[in-house]
């Protein structure tokens, strides 16, 4: 059973992917169901969303139970650092892309709707703004309170990952504990203040342009963190049952590049969403 | 879950021939998953080609003959999203599965169960598509490119679905290049240097990469037609302070890439082919690396000469104007070294061979009306005018398809184990090139004189044009059944092919059986 470096790892046949496609399928045309008033919708959605967590815990076991039982080698490590590090920079694409129509939005779009006077005479084009046939004034999120408190946050939660990424090298399995458990902590503190800010915030993803990409990006920064939360939470269990050692923990590296990652999206957000 | 694990494991290395359903469905091999891509990609190849007939009856006369305005652009935006993501785009990963693991000397994709996830994802999205036909309200009709604000005011329920499906598309289509990236750089057997790959698998590794860094900018794209279309979102509504021309500098930023996506592996497989029947290596082998990798960058610094005529300053036209001129030259440098691989070579005409140096005339004429739209006065005259479909259809049919069709002639003994009926393939040949030929070469005519596309009815001046271009499009679309016969055919048996049936001097697909044993290189070999 041990694995000769000199040879490929192949996994056996595996049904997941066919659930994971027929997950997706459930949820996609539930969700276009829901869309469209039709209410039977939501339970097709949630039933793909039941399907979709069962893959995600059946196939991530069967993964984890591979790990364990040593058929990877350095090779197959070194396909996931590659794998991984690919799907973080499709993730920054994703982002680009939002990014790209907010700064496009304010720094074009706004100057030439302002100069066409024949429609909007009175529209002056400075950001932020609720667009020109908004009839109320828009009251933007200010930056320097909770979302700087936030901000702190998450530059914290990178560090006591850092800490916990010692200990993990050191095999000192109660300092990775400790580091995890407040990362973990701070995660759940940052999206608790962030659902707090969006309960509180006078506009809404109908406020215009302002509220639109401000709920698109930091929406989507959201759930990357609540994924990130969940992936480090799954790590810290594992480190707890010890999967890991100081010389095999590519699960937690993994989880750690894809923390760092929404870190810094995180601080692209601040600077411009909240703060320019 | 763990216990079936393991007991899947103590056969490891020996899984035998799993047989039957479970085959297909639970596949973790690229030859079998290379397989069903392939033959999802000639499916719905016939499926949008259907589609393209229906365009071509109605365009035959002018005057409404079949269908109501709606429908014959619901026709055009299937036929155009079907083509591109069912058909070229899913062909190129089928080559890509069976082929790079032969060609780099590796047993299987970096990560075989993702492989699987990445085809088995295009039938929902297949299903999504084709049944937004049927559902109240009509198919998706605002053309491929999806523009607001008609995408985000048609109240059709296709819409959403159209978006949903194409969200999954682009899963599977990051998974799947995240694995080809992943499995080129990471999985080549000993020897197996950078420099020596296959220019087939040079030509994925851009592509992939070009997938990976577009994807997700579609998906954002179309994450903020849905928001606009049902979360009240405004970001392609300007009385909100938005611009629906955002939305086509975020598609574009997108589609142009994904425009190279679709020739860049085509060029790869002419690659492989040419030099094969010209009996000599391939001119200029580091040249033709640099050449992809720099069209690939350029990619994404000429998106928006696709909107010319929407609006833009000035010297964001001279920019893209520019840029966009710029591609020709590492295109032609690629020409230039097919052209020169078979210079002086002892060449033969095989079907592959036959198909590889149409691609190379055919593609080049696309490539210089491309040249032609890129000049912004010119484009300001031909935009959305069927110049522009004579163009694409140049580069994506006698460049892309065709260059898959060779490619299947090409391996068809690889994977078969025995030759393909030599003189129907060539039949196949002339009755494609010819019947592609007198469908759109006029449409240079007709868009030159003002023809608008995507619009059912037209002026009687052009009227003898589209008759000629309908009769082709007839011919061309009966003429590709010839294909699927010997296809087919070559299937079922033959005369055996040997392993290197082309004595091809090159590859390492060529030193293993044919057809292909179900689990290849299990132990690397090792490249000199």
């Amino acid at each position: 059973m041990s694995q000769d470096t000199k040879n490929y790892y192949l996994p056996a046949p595996s049904l997941w992917p066919l659930i994971a496609s027929i997950s997706l399928f459930l949820m996609a045309g539930g969700f276009a169901m829901q869309m469209n008033d039709m209410p039977v919708g939501n339970y097709i959605l949630i039933a793909g969303v039941l399907v979709f967590t069962y893959l995600l815990f059946g196939w991530f076991k069967e993964v984890i139970a591979e790990s364990l039982s040593g058929f990877y080698n350095k090779q197959v490590d070194s396909s996931f650092r590659w794998g991984m590090g690919w799907f973080i920079f499709s993730e920054v694409m994703f982002f680009a892309g939002f990014f790209g129509a907010l700064f496009y939005i304010r720094t074009f779009t706004l100057k030439w709707i302002s100069q066409s006077t024949l429609v909007w005479p009175d529209f002056a084009g400075t950001w932020p703004t609720s667009g020109p046939a908004a009839t109320q004034a828009l009251e933007a999120m200010a930056p320097w309170g909770l979302p700087a408190y936030n901000t702190l946050i998450l530059l914290i939660s990178g560090a006591t990952l850092t800490y916990a990424h010692w200990g993990l090298m050191k095999d000192n399995r109660k300092q990775t504990i400790i580091g995890l458990a407040l990362t973990v902590a701070l995660g759940a503190l940052f999206l608790y203040l962030q659902v707090h800010e969006y309960a509180e915030a006078a506009f809404t993803m109908d406020s215009g342009i302002y509220g639109s990409t401000f709920y698109m990006l930091t929406g989507f920064h959201g759930l990357h963190v609540t994924m990130g939360t969940i992936m480090l939470l799954i790590i810290l269990f594992r480190v707890m049952k010890g999967h890991f050692s100081s010389k095999d923990h590519f699960g937690f590296e993994a989880v750690a590049w894809y923390w760092h990652f929404v870190d810094v999206v995180w601080l692209f957000l601040f600077v411009f969403v909240y703060w320019l | 879950m763990s216990t079936t694990t393991a007991t899947h494991h103590d056969d490891h290395g020996d899984h035998g021939h799993p047989t039957g359903v479970m085959r297909w469905v639970a596949s973790t091999n690229h030859k079998d998953i290379g397989t069903m891509y392939l033959w999802f990609s000639l499916f719905m190849f016939f499926f949008a080609g259907a589609l393209a007939l229906g365009i071509r009856a109605e365009l035959f006369q002018p005057g409404l003959q079949f269908m109501e305005p709606e429908n014959f652009n619901r026709l055009t935006t299937l036929h155009g999203l079907i083509m591109i993501f069912g058909a070229i785009m899913p062909a190129f990963v089928g080559f890509a599965n069976w082929m790079i693991p032969l060609m780099i000397g590796t047993s299987d994709l970096a990560f075989p169960r993702l492989n699987n996830m990445s085809f088995w994802l295009m039938i929902p999205a297949a299903i999504l598509l084709i049944a937004s036909i049927f559902v109240p309200g009509g198919a998706i009709a605002g053309g491929w490119t999806m523009y607001p604000p008609l995408s985000v005011q048609n109240p059709s329920m296709a819409v959403d679905m159209s978006i949903l499906a194409l969200h999954i598309l682009g899963i599977s289509s990051i998974v799947g290049s995240i694995n080809i990236i992943t499995t080129i750089l990471n999985m080549r057997a000993p020897g197996m240097l950078l420099m020596k790959m296959p220019l087939f698998v040079w030509t994925w590794l851009i592509t992939a990469f070009l997938l990976i860094a577009s994807m997700p900018v579609l998906a954002g794209a179309l994450t903020m037609l849905l928001t606009d279309r049902h979360f009240g979102t405004a970001f392609f509504d300007a009385a909100g302070g938005g611009d629906p021309v955002l939305f086509q500098h975020v598609f574009w930023f997108f589609g142009h890439p994904e425009v190279y996506i679709m020739i860049l592996p085509a060029f790869g497989l002419i690659s492989s082919i040419i030099p094969t029947f010209a009996r000599k290596p391939l001119f200029g082998y580091a040249s033709m690396v640099y050449a992809t990798a720099a069209i690939a960058l350029l990619s994404f610094v000429v998106w928006a000469h696709h909107m010319f005529t929407t609006g833009m300053p000035v010297a964001g036209q001279l920019f893209f104007m520019y840029s966009t001129m710029l591609i020709s030259i590492p295109t032609g440098v690629k020409v230039f070294n097919w052209i020169a691989t078979m210079w002086k070579g002892s060449m033969t005409f095989e079907t592959p061979m036959l198909f590889s140096i149409a691609v190379v005339f055919l593609f080049t004429i696309g490539g210089f009306s491309g040249l032609v739209c890129a000049i912004l006065p010119v484009d300001i005259q031909v935009q959305d005018t069927y110049y522009v479909v004579a163009h694409f259809h140049y580069v994506l049919f006698s460049g892309a398809a065709m260059a898959i069709m060779g490619a299947v002639y090409y391996w068809l003994p690889k994977w078969t184990g025995f030759m393909y009926d030599e003189s129907l393939g060539k039949t196949h040949f002339w009755l494609t090139t010819i019947a592609f030929n007198i469908t759109f070469f006029p449409m240079h005519f007709t868009g030159l004189a003002g023809m608008p596309r995507r619009v059912p009815d037209y002026a009687l001046q052009f009227a003898e044009f589209n008759m000629i271009s309908s009769i082709g499009a007839f011919a061309l679309g009966i003429s590709q059944l010839l294909f699927l016969y010997v296809v087919i055919k070559a299937i079922r048996g033959g005369k055996p092919a040997g392993d290197n049936p082309w004595e091809a001097t090159e590859g390492l697909e060529w030193t293993v059986a044919s057809p292909a044993p179900f689990h290849t290189f299990e132990t690397p070999p090792t490249v000199k």
